[in-house]
């Protein structure tokens, strides 16, 4: 057996739906169905989820660091928020399109600034947007209402059928819905083609462009892509809340991101969701026990997972469920978390 | 199989997909736990005060001080009022609205709470007012101060201020005592908004003039460049509104650049000395007349003891978010007086309105029509009393109702 | 002409304020390509030991600023012996992860501690108030500053330029391997190093209290400013953070002072355009690392 051919039968092993991501999304859904009064944390996480995953498109497949990811969810935030409020589109769903592709044409209008440079200039630069956005949104508040934000938001039924409630149940499946399709698509992507030259291009940029991929254009198309998906979680955030305030361009939002993701894992675009989860709990857990100090012990979990090491880390909590699978399905299908950081 | 397994670029991709499946069990676990862990508790014979406050982030103190003022007043008065025992659940909203209102609506849905209070900044408290409404239940209002705030639902009752009302008296009393030229400078946000434009209109109906208006963005950590322009247009005074907090840094600058010596004075509403902060901000800050609702010096025995107590319990002195939690937490105890118990939201209003009560900053009420706070307003210097600096009150204003709801 | 003066001064001044609080980062970045975010928390430890000893304690405040620089430089080379060397070969993602909740921790740390209200120090007399100079306003804080910062520079210039250790230094910020291979101790180097930094850190927190405001949510606040100070000076020299500093703070305080309602864009576009023009910094080697 060549090695081409070696690595094509791999990537299409890898592309073929297995069996724990079926048992995950069923879980997603059961948890809806298990914790009626939780909806508006799982809405949450949900957002912050399909926000992650964007990130993680663009790190973890692409390489490409960012500390201004907000200013793509802050632009889809507003764009719904403002499409909402004067009554331009009123359908949700419709609105949510096209406050994606808003943050889509920002997208690809930076990308051109953020595929120079190493990565501390990327930080920076995104950083700067981000920042520059919110200045931007703040100085013009009579479009903006500032630093109170929009407020007045009404958001209509979604399709004229489905009105978001106060127990945030509509805005729940509505949200579950949008993070799986976009899910399935991102999952095409990154196994295709385009998807694999992606992580050529993050192996070893000089190598990947003298065997012909054209490197530039495809960081363009990603990070353009990212910018869609982080447009649509922020539209998300407007709907489900309601609210769209300066804070969604805030720095902590980006670094918040950039945590979770790095507690989930990058480049198996399953790392976004389960940091989400594992953030916003420990978040909820710890502002719970004590609401003055929770951040203290949110460092502490996150110095903790450093210094313990990821994969480690990793290892012990899979300790258990391997033990289990491999008594059922034998030691291939043990399994363990990709460790690929940039 | 084998074979493949060792090859190192298969090998690092083989684990993604499948990797999924474990990771999705640990995160479920996770997930169900903590979801199961949180979820509420269930009390029979209380009633639930869901307290939302910035306790992290730039507005904390505000937070910490309205905490603290409720806890004082339990202590003092005992948790349990009409046989009902209260219960205090406080979130932190590091005073961002979308976070407000997830608290808010936890609180209501899960914790099934009475009340919604607190709310340290205006967008937080219009982010939960439309909650409020459809729950029908009390929202108290302890800090944020727009005009408007009250107007978003019926079910929203304010002990804290509104920025009207000592904008205007400082407004009037500036024009009147010869202040001719005034330079404004006010954090960029709606009760800044609210306190530039309630001055102007007094102010200028009073024959002064505004020469010089600079709106300064929220997070500010230097001062001195709007200082130096303010310096350079040669007013009479400085009209400033920042948030309680920011006064000190303010204060400090606005010593530094000489402004004290170059004559010009600082008035205006009593944000900018803070008695949270005003010990520490240095002599410069002597003789400047503010107008606001409160002040730790008020000569009333009943803010004497309040003023200690509060030292005793938390070793610094109670500022105006203070007492806005203080007379916030005794408002809802005599709600509950009032409905003996009764936690319906309408009922709880309806026992709301009217009431009268002596306060530690003075005689106040609620509005029956507004449900906004009636309260005296005090004309105060910066005076040095035992050493410690104070805001001394010199004039009164007496039961002032909001202006910026009575204009319309 | 005298408003352009003072706000020069006051921007030189608010400069050198910046670049005591972040050359720190610069050594640690340029040196060990190590991304410490939890610089500020440095910086803050040093103005709250200064604000302590000065108000509880009545110390004399020139007395606690060298205190300042010790106690922070202190905390800086025990967690670089226990923490942070374990570190220097990790990804920057694990850094940044690393720094950040370190970060929190002081945060909420000194908020346990101290409060959460804004704290000042009580300054002598002699620092107070402003001068008229030729018609200038001076402010005698911020020329203090201006001559503690200006010498700060002027040594640490000298002490990399002609000392032995200087030479070290340079030689493995240029190269660890080589310089290792030359028989400097790499690890020694960068550890005196980082203490160094952080000390210069704490000393710039318990400066800045008067113009920046100190309170638990310093680090925070001021991360951004120290990255820009960083990454638009690059980190080979510290004459390009000095540069970039200086910028900063000219072009932060002449953006208030004329068009005040853009603040915040002059510098976030500057940097912009700066990067994209020079992506490793007005200073930094072209060469990408």
């Amino acid at each position: 057996m060549s090695d081409s051919s070696d690595v094509g039968y791999h990537a299409q092993r890898q592309a073929r739906w297995h069996y724990g991501e079926i048992v995950f999304w069923l879980l997603v859904l059961a948890c809806g169905f298990a914790f009626p009064t939780r909806y508006l944390i799982m809405t949450d996480i949900l957002r912050l989820a399909l926000f992650a995953m964007s990130l993680d498109l663009i790190l973890g497949y692409a390489g490409i660091v960012s500390l201004g990811h907000a200013a793509f969810f802050g632009v889809g935030a507003y764009a719904a928020g403002l499409l909402a409020l004067h009554g331009i589109v009123n359908e949700p769903v419709l609105a949510l399109i096209v406050a994606g592709l808003a943050a889509m044409v920002l997208g690809f209008a930076t990308s051109f600034l953020v595929i120079r440079g190493v990565d501390l200039t990327r930080l920076m630069v995104t950083l700067g947007i981000a920042l520059l956005l919110e200045a931007l949104a703040e100085r013009f508040s009579n479009i903006t209402g500032g630093t109170d934000g929009l407020q007045g938001i009404e958001m209509q039924p979604i399709f004229g059928q489905i009105p978001f409630d106060m127990f945030g149940k509509a805005g729940f499946f509505y949200s579950l819905a949008v993070l799986f399709l976009l899910f399935l698509f991102a999952r095409r992507v990154v196994h295709s083609p385009f998807g694999l030259s992606l992580r050529a291009i993050k192996n070893n940029p000089l190598r990947a462009a003298a065997i012909g991929i054209p490197v530039n254009r495809r960081l363009i198309a990603i990070y353009t892509l990212a910018a869609f998906y982080a447009g649509i979680a922020g539209a998300l955030f407007t709907q489900t809340t309601a609210i769209a305030s300066l804070d969604v361009f805030a720095f902590e939002r980006s670094a918040d991101l950039m945590l979770v993701l790095v507690i989930g894992g990058t480049g198996y675009l399953y790392g976004g969701l389960i940091g989400a989860v594992i953030f916003r709990m420990l978040q909820e857990l710890f502002s719970t026990i004590t609401p003055q100090y929770w951040q203290f012990w949110i460092g502490l979990v996150l110095v903790v997972i450093v210094l313990v090491g990821r994969q480690r880390l990793h290892r012990w909590v899979l300790y258990v469920p391997n033990l289990i699978v491999r008594q059922v399905a034998g030691r291939k299908a043990v399994v363990a978390v990709p460790e690929s950081d940039a | 199989m084998f074979e493949r397994k060792q090859l190192p670029h298969t090998a690092a991709s083989k684990v993604t997909s499948k990797a999924a499946s474990k990771a999705a069990w640990a995160a479920a676990i996770v997930a169900m736990a903590g979801l199961a862990g949180l979820a509420p508790a269930r009390a029979a014979d209380s009633v639930k005060v869901g307290l939302i406050l910035p306790m992290t982030g730039g507005q904390a103190s505000t937070g910490k001080q309205i905490e603290n003022a409720i806890k004082l007043y339990m202590q003092q008065k005992g948790d349990t009022v009409a046989g009902k025992k209260v219960e205090i659940i406080v979130k932190d909203d590091a005073a961002i609205p979308d976070k407000t209102k997830t608290a808010a609506q936890e609180l209501i849905v899960n914790d099934k709470v009475n009340f919604i209070a607190g709310f340290g900044v205006t967008p937080a408290a219009l982010a939960a007012a439309p909650l409020a409404t459809q729950a029908k239940i009390p929202e108290v209002v302890m800090a944020a101060g727009t005009s408007i705030i009250t107007e978003r639902s019926p079910y929203i009752v304010r002990t804290s201020f509104t920025l009207a009302q000592s904008s205007t008296i400082i407004g009037d009393w500036a024009a009147k005592n010869g202040i001719k030229k005034v330079a404004t400078l006010t954090s960029d946000y709606a009760p800044g908004n609210d306190a530039l434009n309630f001055f102007k209109q007094h102010f200028t109906a009073g024959g002064g003039e505004v020469v010089e208006e600079v709106k300064v963005p929220l997070q500010n950590p230097d001062f001195a460049p709007f200082l130096q322009r303010m310096k350079d247009a040669k007013p009479d005074a400085i009209f400033v509104f920042v948030p309680a907090g920011q006064g000190g840094n303010f204060m400090k600058q606005y010593a530094e650049r000489g402004l004290d010596k170059a004559g010009i004075k600082v008035i205006g509403p009593g944000d900018v000395t803070d008695d949270d902060l005003l010990n520490n901000m240095g002599d410069a800050v002597l003789g400047t007349v503010t107008a606001h609702l409160y002040s730790a010096a008020h000569p009333s025995q009943m803010n004497k003891d309040f003023v200690a107590a509060y030292k005793k319990a938390f070793g610094n002195r109670p500022g105006f978010m203070a007492v806005g939690g203080y007379d916030g937490i005794h408002l809802i105890y005599e709600a509950l007086k009032k409905t003996g118990g009764d936690t319906n939201g309408d009922k709880l209003i309806e026992a709301m309105k009217g009431q009268k009560w002596e306060s530690p900053r003075g005689p106040i009420s609620i509005d029956p029509e507004t449900r906004d706070i009636v309260q005296n307003i005090y004309i105060r210097k910066v005076e040095k009393v035992d050493g410690e600096l104070y805001n001394v009150e010199f004039a009164t204003f007496e039961a002032v109702k909001d202006l910026g709801k009575t204009k319309k | 002409m005298t408003a352009i003066l003072t706000n020069l001064f006051d921007g030189v001044a608010y400069g050198m304020l910046l670049f005591v609080l972040a050359c720190g980062l610069a050594v640690t970045l340029g040196l060990m390509n190590f991304v410490n975010l939890a610089h500020g928390a440095f910086a803050m430890a040093g103005g709250y030991v200064c604000m302590v000893l000065v108000n509880r304690m009545g110390w004399p405040f020139f007395a606690a600023l060298p205190l300042a620089f010790v106690f922070a430089a202190a905390i800086g080379i025990v967690l670089e012996r226990t923490l942070y060397r374990h570190l220097y070969a990790r990804s920057h993602l694990d850094q940044v992860l690393f720094t950040i909740g370190l970060t929190f921790m002081s945060v909420a740390a000194v908020d346990y501690i101290q409060g959460s209200s804004r704290v000042f120090i009580n300054l002598p007399a002699a620092l107070q108030g402003q001068f008229d100079l030729f018609g200038v306003g001076i402010g005698r804080y911020r020329l203090m500053i201006i001559v503690i910062c200006g010498l700060l520079t002027i040594a640490l210039q000298m002490v990399l330029a002609k000392t032995r250790f200087g030479s070290r230094l340079r030689a493995a910020v240029d190269d660890p391997r080589a310089a290792s291979g030359l028989g400097i101790n790499v690890p020694q180097v960068f550890a005196f190093t980082f203490a160094f930094g952080c000390g210069l850190a704490g000393l710039g927190g318990a400066l800045s209290a008067e113009i920046l405001g100190l309170d638990p949510y310093f680090p925070l606040k001021f991360m951004i400013y120290f990255l820009i100070v960083v990454t638009v000076g690059g980190s080979s020299s510290i004459t390009g953070p000095f540069l970039a500093s200086l910028l900063l703070g000219i072009g932060d305080v002449a953006g208030k002072y004329y068009v005040p309602k853009m603040g915040p864009f002059v510098i976030y576009t500057m940097m912009i355009v700066i990067l994209i023009w020079r992506p490793n910094g007005l200073f930094g080697r072209t060469a990408a690392r």
